[in-house]
């Protein structure tokens, strides 16, 4: 029905009709799928939570005299870095904690400051402390190197994320008689709360099903800036059961996305202190749907109360990789507050902001209206749902030690 | 009528006797227990809301210290730093108060500083430090 290239020149001349994931639903409601197609060019789905699996390479400039870092060890503002690349290229993680970072010694540890708040001080352009020790070679002599870094000296400083945008997530639950301290949160005893982790109906991959238009190579907004899809995610799943709108019923897909750090800004990559667990990055993504056909909108137009998560329980099952499922609920139920779980009436939180997600759908909906971003056609497609690629868990060997 | 949050030490003497329901009988006041625990050398702490007519507030007041309970305004008060918080709403099932809810239209999480009764546990639990706690 319309090309990529069709709704990119409507873009150009000022006349692309861009809706939000959340407006697409009214739409139909009101006018039909037939009609939301003709009408829709773009439609703008967005997320913003915690994805620990994001990180900052960044290349520092050549000292006088030189150093070679890889083999040599590295800090910024005492977070460990990793260094085993060329002589000033180095990664920083974003749950990386400083050596002397108490950890969970004090339970539940507080993690204040990790690679995340680092990541979020370089988008924010304030300086931070770097410290080397190299062992020196005939061409890089130098042995130490202390100084302070911004942003704006660095010669490349790209985020790359390489697990972000979990098309669904668990909800986490706490059948034991402790309060625990786990990545969804802190989670009271006998079924406290229950937390759940997904923009639902405005999250990218769930508005995109069976990765139609989102590919390797989609250009997106990331972090407040342009990134784009750089590959499927680590662990993309994506042949788990799925409802008969064609939604996971489970975790499923992922993105590996990157882009310039030197774009984005520190509202929207911001570090996290997960009580008792540690460190991550909350990162704002944004993904435009291009309107190819009804069958796009339709996807598109799924609401909270059509999306089912599943509910695990945190206190055992998930850490023996019990692979129990407590109960499914809609993103509808979750969002209302409470839900009914074992008879009981169990309030819910959520790690993910949908007031950001919606704000981050609307900037990008704003930058495609206003001509300043253009959809790409993905260069190659993710694995889809028939493609037999799944993910697989470890299974230890033994072997012999010397 | 005059509502207000204060916290009441007991003296190890006093723990055992029924004062605050005199406060309800003889003076008519309203009291919501917000928070309340015996110290490791039985004292007792309570962080009380009263309310009622003017005159008779004041009234209990003054019973309350006559009985040697020592009278503080709650001091301690829970803020958020709108800057922080980025309306996630992790806090929101963990608030024993109901003072961290989400708007149904704005989705945005709003924090009624009314109903907080200053526990503490959204401090230590907000990912972004949002919270904080003002002395």
């Amino acid at each position: 029905m319309k090309t990529i290239k069709e709704i990119n020149e409507k873009i150009r001349k000022g006349d692309a009709v861009v809706v939000t994931a959340e407006e697409i639903i009214d739409l139909v409601e009101k006018k039909g799928v037939k009609k939301a197609a003709r009408e829709v060019d773009v439609v703008t789905t967005a997320t913003f939570g915690p994805m620990c699996s994001s990180g900052v390479y960044f290349n520092i400039g050549h000292s006088k005299p030189r150093i070679k870092l890889g083999g040599g060890s590295c800090t910024v503002n005492d977070v460990p870095v990793y260094a085993g690349f060329g002589a000033v290229d180095v990664f920083l993680g974003a749950t990386a904690v400083p050596d002397d970072d108490p950890r969970n010694k004090v339970f539940p540890g507080e993690f204040k400051y990790g690679g995340a708040h680092v990541i979020q001080d370089l988008a924010g352009g304030k300086d931070v402390r770097l410290e080397c020790g190299a062992y020196g070679t005939d061409c890089y002599p130098r042995k130490k190197l202390e100084t302070l870094l911004n942003i704006k000296d660095l010669n490349e400083a790209v985020l790359f994320n390489m697990r972000n945008c979990y098309q669904n997530y668990n909800v986490a639950v706490n059948l034991s008689d402790k309060t625990i301290f786990t990545y969804m949160g802190m989670l009271k005893p006998k079924l406290g709360n229950a937390n759940y982790s997904s923009a639902g109906q405005f999250s990218p991959l769930l508005k995109d099903p069976y990765y139609r238009t989102i590919g390797i190579g989609t250009r997106i907004f990331l972090g407040g800036g342009i990134g784009y899809v750089a590959w499927q995610g680590t662990q993309h799943n994506p042949c788990v059961s799925r409802g008969k709108n064609g939604i996971p019923l489970s975790g499923a897909g992922t993105l590996a996305v990157i882009g310039d750090l030197k774009q984005m800004s520190a509202e929207w990559l911001i570090g996290t202190s997960m009580a008792g667990y540690g460190v991550t990055l909350s990162v704002g993504i944004g993904v435009p749907i291009p309107v190819l056909d009804e069958e796009v909108v339709k996807r598109a137009a799924v609401t909270d109360a059509c999306i089912y998560a599943q509910v695990v329980d945190y206190s055992r099952d998930y850490p023996q990789r019990n692979p129990r499922v407590i109960a499914e609920v809609s993103y509808a139920e979750l969002r209302s507050g409470r839900i009914k779980l074992r008879g009981k009436n169990v309030p819910t939180g959520s790690l993910s902001s949908y007031a950001r997600a919606r704000k981050i759908a609307c900037i990008l909906k704003s930058w495609i209206g206003k001509g300043e971003f253009f959809l790409t056609e993905p260069s190659a497609a993710l694995p889809g749902a028939e493609s037999g690629y799944k993910v697989k868990v470890l299974n230890e060997r033994l072997y012999k030690k010397e | 009528m005059i509502s207000r949050k204060v916290v009441l030490h007991f003296p190890q003497k006093l723990v055992e006797q029924p004062i605050v329901f005199k406060l309800v009988k003889d003076y008519g006041l309203n009291f919501n227990i917000l928070k309340a625990y015996v110290t490791p050398d039985e004292e007792g702490l309570m962080v009380l809301e009263l309310s009622g007519e003017e005159a008779a507030f004041e009234k209990g007041l003054h019973y309350l210290k006559s009985c040697g309970v020592k009278i503080q305004p709650l001091s301690q008060d829970v803020v958020r730093n709108e800057k922080k918080c980025t309306d996630c709403g992790v806090c929101v099932p963990l608030c024993p108060a109901g003072a961290l809810l989400p708007d149904a239209k704005s989705k945005r999480i709003i924090f009624t500083e009314d109903k907080c009764i200053a526990c503490g546990v959204c401090v230590r639990i907000c990912p972004f430090k949002a919270m904080e706690v003002h002395f």
